[in-house]
């Protein structure tokens, strides 16, 4: 072209606009698409919570606008202003179901992370030979355990734990879920650690510090964020897991999937309770999405990338 | 790496006595001496020989906890500062050897027995019984057939999770408002899943989707036909965890190296080839790695299924570890649903081995 274009408005100049901008338009449509695929039963079940038996029937969808809010559904949890300072043996279950799962969730988490850090860094620092296992049978062996479905081990845990009085308990369920996520949390550690230069333990070394030393007080601080990512990719798995729970607990370890899944069995659909119970069980980790988003996405990134 | 020799080296002059070392030898077999002879009463008293016990194995338990702490010490006592580096490794596992293992081969033993919760008499062995009624359970087969087309619905999860993954990188405002959204189905339980969608939100009668093709003039049912119910199983549980795929792609799409596809737009190449050319073809280790992934976790597959169909209708929908499942809540037949188990189990590793044999030289390492 021999003349500078000053002003954007040639037919091609326009042509690419268009272009762009119909890519704008369908990107963003798309992903408004998606979203909306997302959030819809997240908000279908909280508006739920606060309907009444005729707003359900009604298919009442927006809060305010189609139907008044009441707290019918969150009360048949004992959650709700009128009820919140009376005492209520349904929120007494409620909450112990919720301990029960926060507490297991959260030792069976650390425990996998302790754990599986421990052997990451050693697998990713040293050469070892037990027997014929050399460190890629280790890493295979600890790996592979992924693969097994829970349905083989919960028979055999039932009768074992039968004898051991661990059934309904959760130290038994905590047991079992470490063992479930570990596999996950080395596979990440192992990719953490790999990322740190070993010439830091050397002058760690050089500086007198032990290996354990070493370990403890130089490279733990760097692998820290990778080490919360673990965590909290092991909690929401022990959080919301249900098979094992549904074969091993009865009584007193139940957690609140197993109670969400009991209450869709045995009354029919008591739509705004089983609603409030579904958005108590779903709201902690909604809010650990939002907040820690930057850490799941990295435990999660972390054995795609090198 | 070094294929000889640790990654990091320490330079140790250990000298161990000879008492050090009998010490911690000591501690071990005595403890594991505990453990036996723990065992053993225990046995005895359960059979019936001895009258005096205790009430269930808990104290075979902690002689055991005390064997494997004992274990472990005895590494740095015996081994001086070799040992402090089998300490790391140790503990995780002698606790995946105590809870797998051990586990495993008991099951191998109930799997060949007609236990069955309800009756009096306890595991007896039935030889190869339950392996004939293996062969002849129609529902079984289904439901391994069932987890075939389970399967094959994770390559349409991919293209979608690809196709949200290439959104996301693209240039865009708001993306972290985005991730944050498409992230949280992942993060809800398929228990609360199934409630929300399977049983309210498809709900016939009162359920927005039933509304929404209703006012389309068609007629509602979910899960009334084989097909539709699988399909509706299958979108549940691709709605759930299509954003694992995504997330891991998405991982893979930022660490591309930028220089190579703006080399293709100089070279111009338009969106679809430079994806077609470049992008895919880079994307090919991720992308492996994140199906086999999403397949080793698909194969799991059972919460939501137990909790909206429980395999019905007439079995359509059952996925092996939900109808195992049921054949002990309903049946309580121990032996041949760990038998089921089992075979399962087999199936999986030979499946997997081979999958893993196939897309091997695709991926970035083996998992």
């Amino acid at each position: 072209m021999t003349e500078t274009a000053i002003f954007k408005d040639h037919d091609a100049n326009r042509r690419v606009k268009t272009k762009w901008w119909a890519s704008r338009v369908a990107i963003y449509a798309a992903l408004i698409t998606w979203a909306i695929i997302c959030l819809f039963p997240i908000f279908w079940t909280i508006t739920t919570s606060f309907k009444l038996a005729p707003d359900v029937m009604k298919g009442n969808l927006i809060p305010w606008v189609d139907f008044t809010p009441r707290w019918k559904g969150w009360e048949s949890i004992g959650i709700s202003p009128r009820l919140i300072g009376e005492i209520s043996t349904v929120r007494e279950e409620f909450l112990k179901r919720f301990w029960n799962s926060a507490v297991v969730a959260l030792s069976a988490s650390a425990l996998a992370v302790v754990l599986g850090s421990l052997a990451a860094y050693g697998l990713s620092r040293f050469n070892y030979k037990f027997g014929f296992m050399r460190n890629s049978d280790i890493s295979f062996f600890f790996l592979s355990q992924m693969i097994l479905p829970p349905v083989v081990l919960a028979l055999p845990f039932l009768v074992l734990y039968k004898s051991l009085d661990l059934l309904d308990s959760r130290i038994g369920l905590i047991l079992l879920y470490t063992l479930m996520v570990l596999p996950i949390v080395i596979w990440i550690m192992r990719d953490q650690f790999q990322g740190i230069p070993v010439e830091l333990e050397e002058a760690a070394l050089v500086d007198g510090l032990g290996i354990w030393g070493a370990f403890l007080q130089i490279v733990l601080p760097i692998a820290l964020p990778g080490m919360v990512a673990a965590f909290i990719l092991s909690l929401v798995l022990c959080w919301n897991e249900y098979f094992f729970a549904a074969l091993l607990t009865a009584t007193n370890a139940t957690t609140l999937p197993v109670m969400v899944a009991s209450q869709t069995g045995s009354q029919g659909i008591n739509w705004w309770s089983m609603a409030a119970l579904s958005s108590a069980a779903i709201l902690p980790l909604i809010i650990v999405a939002i907040f820690l988003e930057k850490y799941i996405i990295k435990g999660m990134a972390a054995g795609a990338v090198k | 790496m070094t294929s000889d020799g640790d990654l990091l080296h320490t330079v140790t002059a250990d000298t161990i006595s000879d008492a050090r070392r009998r010490t911690g030898k000591a501690m071990v077999w005595g403890s594991a001496l505990l453990v036996a002879l723990l065992a053993l009463w225990q046995m005895a008293y359960e059979t019936g020989r001895i009258s005096t016990g205790f009430e269930t194995w808990r104290p075979v338990l902690y002689a055991y906890v005390l064997w494997a702490f004992a274990l472990c010490a005895a590494q740095v006592i015996v081994n001086g500062e070799k040992g402090k580096r089998t300490l790391f490794v140790l503990p995780a596992a002698l606790f995946v050897i105590s809870l797998v293992v051990f586990p495993l081969l008991f099951a191998l033993y109930i799997s060949f027995t007609d236990w069955n919760l309800a009756s009096p008499n306890g595991p007896q062995p039935n030889g190869w019984d339950n392996m004939r009624e293996m062969w002849n359970d129609g529902f079984y087969w289904n439901a391994l057939k069932n987890m075939v087309y389970y399967v094959l619905a994770v390559s349409v999860e991919y293209v979608i999770a690809f196709g949200l993954a290439l959104l996301l990188n693209a240039q865009i405002r708001t993306r972290k408002f985005f991730r944050v959204v498409f992230l949280l189905p992942l993060m809800l339980s398929p228990v609360a899943v199934s409630w929300m969608i399977g049983k309210s939100m498809l709900e016939v009668r009162f359920g927005p989707v039933s509304r929404v093709i209703r006012e389309l003039g068609g007629e509602p049912s979910f899960f009334g036909s084989p097909e539709i119910a699988r399909f509706m199983i299958m979108a549940m549980d691709a709605w759930t965890f299509i954003p694992f795929m995504m997330i891991m792609l998405l991982a893979g799409l930022q660490a591309l190296p930028r220089e190579v596809i703006e080399a293709s737009k100089v070279d111009g190449a338009t969106g679809w080839q430079s994806f077609k050319e470049v992008i895919f073809p880079l994307m090919l280790p991720v992308s492996v790695t994140a199906i086999v992934i999403r397949i080793i976790f698909k194969l799991k597959l059972a919460d939501i299924i137990i909790n909206v169909t429980s395999g019905g209708p007439g079995g359509a929908t059952d996925s092996v570890t939900s109808f195992i499942f049921r054949e002990y809540r309903d049946r309580s037949n121990v032996g041949y649903g760990t038998l089921l188990a089992i075979v399962y189990l087999v199936l999986i590793v030979i499946f997997v081995t081979l999958l893993l044999k196939l897309v091997s030289r695709w991926m970035e390492r083996p998992a």
